[in-house]
């Protein structure tokens, strides 16, 4: 077993690195004050090949393993967490499922443009009475001669203004509840598909959270991913990748706030001396550090095991829960070793603090992660 | 066309630099190390060259095992092959990397010849201008912009007194310096392909070359620590101390 990267992954971090660092770092700041997204990065990250990098390259991906997909996604997050989830939702959240239940139609039609970043994906699965409970859906989906005809309102949905691609789930058949449910794959111009509200944020702000809605919303009969009542499967495996991919923002995030916590504390002078002199401060510092290489680790653990084609829930459901703690543990310490200056706006940290939230809250709730694991634990 | 470009493995220059106890080198436990910053603008020139008018790229690195790693990280840059050639950890002048790389030279016989101006932990500016003279072929260095013409280059080069203006014939050696070109970031896809480009091994014996240092170095320090600077309080007392204390007017 091997901690190190090979070859290819430090070539893929180190890029994903540099991109991050020149150009999204310098904008990360104005993006969240603004709660406006540079378009543009995507078409970046597009011709880098971030916007598909675990899809096959015959689909116009990268065709590299999870590790490599969650390296990019880490390095990206921590230089703007916003970005980090606008490519990570896009890639675990609608790539994946395609390249996993679609036909080979499928396929070869969406994949190519979000794997090149033409077009950014979303899933809409939330909805105003089905958070958790994702299983009581209420968007109907009704086959109508040669279309399905969508009606209802998803919300909370991560990359809903801009995407041009939404894999949807809905049900099919209301008797059979969670197992009545199906997925499709409804693009965004399709008649009677809304954007009609965009959320206000804590933090994440230059990420688009939309609400959508479906008004006899309809699609080609072909654009039925997987078979009727698949929906649930369907989404239960999606956000397991997803979760691999969370928590590699989380790490992110954490590490950006130890980055700069370690760096203040060598600069900021109190008593005549740096504070990082000071053992209560470096007790922090070491534990941040401790807790973002564990988390990490974690990440990697399940990005490993879903290469392998196993099952990995509750691996991936493990690196979400702890990253994403480790997440807000390590951004709170952060602003403490930043003092007063870690409070105002012209310091980082106060962001890092603001995105870390959410980790524990999109893609299952740390509350979901624990009973997945918990089921894992008592059913093996 | 056929392009050579030497790239260098260097730390990473954003580290600060720490000596071993002993001062026999620096301490490389824990520093990562990546190409030679001004080497990439080199790669990016030539590659860019190929792309418009087709031709092929070759990376020269010397040192050890450790170096195919910084190869592939300039062919995911868009270079098509490389040599690595091995010095089992020696340590070597400039004058002695000159003597290999002509030896790589007169194996291959590119059109050009592009490499960094310098390299940044040696910063000593020296082996591109050696490799010309030892080949007898021209030379321009400091390279702000590259034109090729018909048999021969047109380079605009940074000096201190502005842009200097000069053609050379080919084959040549060129000096990249930062402001010759934007160097791309390795896209994902070309990570793959460098994956299965070329690295060819070899050692000086097989390039039929005896590299000779001609200088030894004798002892590493660290700069002494800067010492305060002091404050004055008028022109006329700044004038005063650096003619009378600094003794530098």
């Amino acid at each position: 077993m091997n901690f190190e990267l090979d070859d290819v992954q430090t070539l893929v971090r180190d890029t994903a690195r540099r991109f991050a660092q020149e150009e999204i770092a310098p904008l990360a700041a104005e993006m969240d004050k603004t709660a406006t997204f540079r378009m543009e990065l995507v078409r970046k990250m597009g011709e880098l090949g971030f916007m598909g990098v675990a899809i096959p390259e015959r689909y116009g991906g990268g065709g590299m393993d999870y590790r490599c997909y969650a390296l990019v996604i880490e390095e990206i997050s921590a230089a703007c967490a916003a970005t980090g989830v606008i490519v990570s939702a896009h890639s675990s959240l609608c790539c994946d499922p395609i390249l996993k239940f679609g036909t080979e139609e499928q396929k070869q039609k969406y994949l190519p443009p979000l794997a090149s970043g033409q077009m950014l994906g979303c899933l809409a699965l939330t909805e105003p009475q089905a958070g958790s409970d994702a299983g009581s859906v209420r968007t109907t989906a009704v086959l109508d001669g040669d279309e399905w005809v969508l009606n209802g309102t998803k919300i909370f949905i991560t990359n809903g203004g801009p995407a041009g691609v939404a894999v949807v789930v809905a049900s099919t058949d209301r008797s059979k509840k969670h197992r009545g449910l199906s997925a499709f794959i409804v693009p965004a111009d399709a008649p009677g598909y809304k954007v009609a509200k965009e959320e206000h944020k804590l933090g994440i702000r230059a990420s688009s959270t939309a609400e959508l809605v479906f008004e006899d919303c309809r699609i080609p009969k072909e654009n039925l991913l997987g078979a009727p009542g698949d929906g649930f499967k369907i989404a239960m495996a999606t956000l397991d990748g997803g979760r691999i991919g969370i928590a590699a923002q989380a790490v992110g995030i954490a590490r950006a706030a130890l980055e700069h916590a370690v760096q203040y504390a060598q600069e900021r002078s109190q008593f005549g001396q740096p504070i990082a002199n000071f053992q209560a401060i470096q007790w922090k510092l070491a534990d941040m550090a401790t807790e973002v290489d564990a988390a990490r680790l974690l990440t990697w653990r399940a990005a490993w095991k879903k290469d392998q084609g196993v099952r990995f829930s509750r691996e991936a459901a493990m690196a979400k829960l702890f990253a994403s703690d480790v997440a807000m543990k390590a951004t709170r310490e952060a602003i403490q070793v930043f003092g007063g200056y870690g409070y105002i706006d012209e310091y980082p940290v106060e962001r890092f603090y603001r995105d870390a939230k959410i980790t524990e809250i999109y893609e299952g709730t740390s509350e979901v992660q624990r009973i997945v694991i918990a089921r894992s634990l008592l059913r093996d | 066309m056929k392009i050579m470009v030497p790239i260098r493995r260097v730390p990473n220059p954003d580290v600060k630099v720490r000596l071993k106890k002993d001062g026999s080198g620096i301490e490389t436990e824990g520093v990562n190390f990546l190409i030679n910053p001004f080497d990439e603008y080199a790669i990016e020139e030539a590659v860019r060259i190929t792309e418009k008018g087709g031709g092929e790229v070759f990376l020269v690195s010397i040192g050890g095992p450790e170096n195919e790693e910084t190869l592939r990280a300039g062919l995911a840059l868009g270079a098509h092959r490389a040599y690595l050639v091995d010095v089992g950890g020696e340590w070597l002048d400039s004058a002695a990397i000159a003597d290999i790389l002509a030896g790589v030279y007169k194996q291959e016989n590119p059109d050009l010849v592009i490499m960094g101006k310098q390299s940044v932990d040696t910063d000593n500016n020296q082996a591109g201008q050696m490799l010309a003279a030892k080949l007898g072929i021209p030379q321009a260095c400091f390279a702000y912009k590259v034109e090729l013409q018909d048999g021969k280059a047109v380079v605009q080069r940074e000096i201190d007194g502005g842009l200097e203006v000069k053609e050379i014939g080919l084959p040549a050696v060129v000096t990249a310096d930062l402001r010759l070109n934007q160097p791309r970031y390795a896209s994902l896809p070309a990570i793959m392909k460098a994956k299965k480009k070329e690295v060819r091994k070899v050692t000086p014996a097989d390039l039929g070359v005896e590299p000779k240092n001609r200088t030894r170095v004798l002892s590493l320090a660290e700069p002494p620590p800067r010492k305060a600077g002091q404050k004055v309080a008028s022109v006329d007392e700044l004038v005063d101390k650096l003619v009378n204390e600094a003794k530098v007017l």
